[in-house]
């Protein structure tokens, strides 16, 4: 399978007064096409931070990533804007999309912004967003949506321009249990199907069991990489017996290594 | 390009009760600017249309009345050597009072009682009916608002009173001719011979007119009207005690027309000041609630272009309707206006103040623009 996502050695600090706070410490990590991964952690271990700066929108202090071969922060500000919305789909907690526009038109600003505002792609993203179970709710207003609705509509948006990543903030953090396990499984199945890569970012442990892998991070960095099969107790507790130290070789690099 | 007015006009028309308030806000403030823009031109108008409007290129004082036509006495002596100087093609005497016109019986339309010499410069061009016939006689020719205010037509008599000796004397007119507005002094005009004037204005003492009476000013007609500086320098030279000033000259030193204009002015230029900060504070409060929508827009690869574009084009939008309600309704009302209320929708002034107001769109909305262009797209994952 061809890398989507290669992050190396990546690092972000803060300056914060007169010291530096260290969010994100020598994180690296490869997805491939198809993979769908949950990044997960408690608050302030710097999954947020580290989907920041997957995403283009926050420079690592060091270390590189690269998104289908592509460096993201070898490009310019606007052309890595150019690059997210080619390459990158979101959904996001909250706010996920433009009040003022029906589900079809949330889905098709992005075929606007990238002039790819057509018959094929209008027809598209309607049946994205019938996939999703919305057939009934194409021309409805956010804000006559339910939660699950409207993040199934930010999903259909962020997979119309077929991104080679899609990663996600927290999509389950406003909806019930049934709900959220409905819009992770749609997350997942979509990305399997369509040959994206998909990170989530979830401090819910409940809604692991649709990734291929299982990243954890601990005060900003790389935790265990487990997958949902194995025991998942040392997420939650690092001193249980099932827990391990994760290899370079699962890292897939040779001479990288994380604590 | 297309995604911004597509974002626009999709946010406009999605909450357009809160977009249609506030181009209503727009009108209104649109509504004040002309108003005072015409407000301004009808005073000043009212002040200056007679002098503004002479058939004559060059306005002679006495030179110690510094300007003002009340001070100023130009005797007949005077007036020849000014007809004498070399480019001088015609001179009129004019007399300057002010008389009471009878309405239905009740003393009720105050007016500037203009003395003219019939058929020299100074007597206004009749529209219906003659110009005055001759210098003695009691007949007038009233300008068109004493016509609609009066209903008097051409033929009919109107009756004036004025203060001879401290008595109330009333005097009969024939109406021989109506002209355009004249007016002057904030009031409509009426015009008698300069002989008549001499002998029905106020006056201390009451008495027959003098044959050649001494008036305040003299209104002078050019042969060549390009040579109009020359022969200024010229009659100021060869004349004695006299100062000859251009109509422009003229009308900005009758008395309050200055700070009258200036006061307008300023008022018009707060009403604009207001616009720009309520449009400026209804975007920027606009803008703030929306920053995380902004920063989500951002995220998923809006450029900044877009995004302010949009802004713009709201902006835009929002003061064209409100200055297209805002200058219909002026419009409107000024239909409504009774003749004598000095509102003048001139189209020049109106559309300076159009103009103005369409500027002040985006001038206000710069900090909105300005604001939007600043968020960050990390406030969309909480970061910012």
């Amino acid at each position: 399978m061809a890398i989507a996502l290669e992050a190396r050695s990546v690092v972000k600090q803060y300056q914060v007064g007169s010291g530096t706070v260290t969010a994100v410490d020598e994180v690296s990590f490869t997805l491939e096409r198809g993979e769908f991964v949950a990044l997960v952690g408690p608050s302030g271990s710097g999954k947020t931070t580290m989907l920041a700066m997957l995403a283009g929108l926050l420079q690592p202090t060091s270390g590189s990533i690269a998104i289908d071969g592509q460096e993201l922060f070898g490009m310019k500000e606007s052309a890595r804007a150019e690059f997210r919305r080619r390459k990158i789909g979101f959904t996001f907690q909250a706010n996920n999309l433009v009040p003022y526009l029906t589900a079809l038109e949330n889905v098709d600003l992005l075929l606007r912004l990238n002039g790819q505002y057509n018959a094929a792609g209008k027809r598209r993203a309607k049946e994205l967003l019938i996939l999703l179970g919305l057939e009934e709710r194409l021309n409805v207003l956010p804000r006559q949506l339910s939660g699950g609705q409207q993040q199934r509509v930010a999903i259909a948006r962020s997979l119309i321009n077929q991104p080679a990543l899609m990663l996600s903030d927290e999509p389950t953090a406003s909806l019930d249990t049934e709900r959220a396990y409905q819009v992770v499984e749609t997350l997942a199945s979509l990305v399997h199907e369509q040959g994206n890569a998909g990170v989530m970012v979830t401090h819910d442990l409940r809604m692991v069991d649709y990734a291929d892998r299982i990243i954890q991070m601990v005060d900003g960095r790389l935790g265990q990489i487990v997958t949902p099969k194995d025991d998942l107790s040392c997420l939650s507790d690092p001193n249980a017996a099932a827990c391990r130290m994760i290899t370079a070789e699962e890292l897939g690099y040779a001479e990288a290594g994380a604590a | 390009m297309f995604t911004a007015f597509h974002l626009a006009f999709k946010e406009i028309w999605r909450n357009r009760a809160r977009f249609l308030l506030f181009g209503l806000v727009v009108a209104l403030i649109t509504l004040l600017i002309l108003f005072i823009a015409a407000l301004g031109e009808g005073l000043g108008s009212g002040n200056r249309e007679y002098l503004q409007k002479l058939n004559g290129e060059l306005i002679v004082y006495q030179d110690t009345a510094r300007l003002s036509i009340a001070a100023s006495l130009v005797g007949c002596d005077t007036r020849a050597s000014v007809r004498s100087v070399e480019g001088v093609q015609d001179e009129g005497p004019i007399g300057f009072s002010s008389a009471t016109v009878v309405v239905d019986g009740t003393p009720s339309l105050d007016v500037s009682l203009i003395g003219v010499a019939p058929g020299q410069p100074g007597e206004p061009p009749s529209i219906q009916g003659a110009g005055l016939a001759r210098k003695s006689a009691r007949e007038t020719v009233i300008d068109r608002t004493v016509a609609l205010l009066t209903g008097a037509r051409v033929g009919d008599t109107v009756t004036i009173r004025t203060v001879q000796g401290g008595e109330d004397e009333f005097y009969t007119l024939q109406v021989v001719g109506i002209s355009e507005s004249r007016k002057y002094s904030i009031r409509p005009s009426i015009f008698v011979p300069i002989v008549a004037w001499d002998e029905i204005r106020a006056k201390a003492r009451p008495g027959a007119g003098a044959e050649d009476p001494a008036c305040n000013v003299v209104a002078v007609k050019l042969e060549d009207p390009s040579q109009i500086d020359v022969v200024r320098q010229r009659i100021q030279e060869r004349v004695n005690g006299v100062e000859a000033v251009d109509r422009e000259t003229a009308y900005e030193n009758t008395p309050g027309y200055t700070a009258q204009q200036s006061t307008l002015n300023t008022q018009n230029g707060f009403a604009l000041l207001i616009g720009v900060l309520v449009i400026g504070g209804f975007f920027q409060i606009q803008t703030l609630q929306k920053v995380p929508q902004i920063g989500m827009l951002k995220a998923i690869g809006t450029p900044n272009s877009v995004v302010a574009l949009a802004v713009l084009i709201q902006i835009i939008v929002t003061t064209l309707v409100g200055v297209a309600i805002g200058g219909l309704s002026s419009f409107g009302l000024s239909l409504l206006m009774p003749p004598g209320i000095p509102i003048i929708f001139e189209p020049r002034s109106s559309a300076t103040a159009i103009l103005s107001i369409l500027l002040m769109g985006p001038i206000g909305g710069l900090v909105s623009i300005r604001y939007s262009l600043r968020v960050e797209p990390l406030i969309a994952l909480g970061l910012g």
